[in-house]
């Protein structure tokens, strides 16, 4: 992320100077600014809700029951989780709220989830394989059926908008499945 | 299909709250205060959050604004000439791991200008589905924890987001 972050400011300076838009750029870092403070704010809400109601799992023991439930899947993928860990009910969670499209939903939850296997994490401060493999995970876009995409194509008179389910879910599976791989074969080099 | 995995997710947040409480009642839990315990933490989660969202922001933000995204897009659309991707689709490719709002007004934007049954719209509405706003994913996830040793995890992100581009566009050739 450091490599990452120097480029982008230190590219963007030199172009805004380079072709006039220093006026333009200095704005846009000030509207970055406002809506990572919107986000946070918007963030705020749905993830105290969140929280609120896996506290109400927890308090209940309901959270060891569910991970219990889904711990046959979910270790398949997340092999160093200890049995029925609060973790496993997080991730299942966030996964399903994931392919359902609720957005409001999936990002608290996966919160949690990071919160639950941080501890179990022996190095503070270093990200565990398990945590690149829930990363990986939300950033493949699992998705049953994309909403938003389709409300866009179908308000402006798109004639068949359902027509991208397929290839969105095609295309969706076959890159998850191809980041899942790439992860794995990372940690084999670089165990 | 589409009407039952609708109507699915409509159901599934108010029937798992309804289960929790339910359950937490038969427990003898007091619901009221274990949300209101639970709640409290969000404050505290949001506050790790922040710093590492505003930094990332920033940097998308100014990079858009600069004028190097434009140059970077026309390269990506000179470099993949051969493989005729139109010009809306190379920005969605760009945009999308960058920044949700930013593709959600791109996309919009395509569908108004390119026409809803253009293949420049179909190829983004692909892009738009199937790939996520990982820079985003990434301040939030690493920062709700406090990570900072990522090890290999962004090198395979950006790897599998950019393979992801490619199936994309093929997938959508293939289907359209």
């Amino acid at each position: 992320m450091n490599i990452l972050w120097l480029l982008l400011i230190s590219v963007s300076i030199v172009f805004a100077i380079f072709t006039g838009n220093l006026e333009a750029f200095t704005k846009a870092l000030f509207e970055g600014a406002k809506s990572a403070v919107e986000i946070s704010l918007y963030l705020l809400g749905i993830v105290s809700v969140w929280l609120g109601i896996t506290r109400i799992l927890e308090d209940s023991g309901l959270i060891y029951r569910i991970a219990h439930l889904f711990r046959p899947i979910i270790s398949r993928l997340f092999r160093n989780i200890p049995g029925d860990h609060p973790s496993i009910t997080a991730i299942t969670l966030n996964v399903l709220a994931n392919l359902f499209g609720l957005g409001n939903a999936a990002t608290p939850l996966g919160i949690k989830a990071m919160q639950e296997l941080d501890g179990l994490n022996e190095d503070p401060g270093t990200i565990t394989p398990e945590m690149m493999m829930f990363i990986v995970l939300n950033t493949a876009s699992l998705q049953l059926i994309p909403f938003s995409v389709i409300g866009i194509l179908a308000s402006y008179g798109h004639r068949n908008p359902a027509a991208v389910v397929l290839p969105v879910l095609i295309a969706t599976a076959i890159s998850a499945m191809t980041a899942l791989l790439l992860l794995a074969g990372f940690r084999k080099i670089f165990r | 299909m589409m009407q039952t995995v609708e109507y699915i997710s409509l159901l599934i947040i108010p029937l798992f709250i309804l289960l929790a409480v339910l359950y937490g009642a038969f427990k003898k839990v007091r619901v009221y205060d274990s949300f209101v315990a639970g709640a409290k933490e969000g404050p505290g989660v949001i506050l790790k959050i922040f710093p590492y969202l505003i930094t990332i922001f920033v940097a998308i933000k100014g990079f858009q604004a600069s004028g190097a995204f434009d140059v970077l897009r026309d390269g990506f659309y000179r470099v993949f000439a051969f493989l005729d991707i139109p010009i809306e689709a190379v920005s969605m490719a760009i945009v999308k791991p960058l920044s949700g709002s930013a593709s959600t007004a791109l996309f919009t934007d395509i569908v108004k200008t390119a026409g809803p049954d253009s293949m420049a719209t179909q190829m983004s509405a692909v892009i738009m589905g199937s790939a996520e706003t990982t820079f985003y994913v990434l301040a939030v996830y690493l920062g709700a924890v406090g990570i900072k040793k990522t090890r290999y995890l962004v090198p395979v992100c950006l790897l599998a987001d950019a393979v992801g581009i490619v199936v994309a566009v093929s997938v959508a050739r293939w289907f359209f």
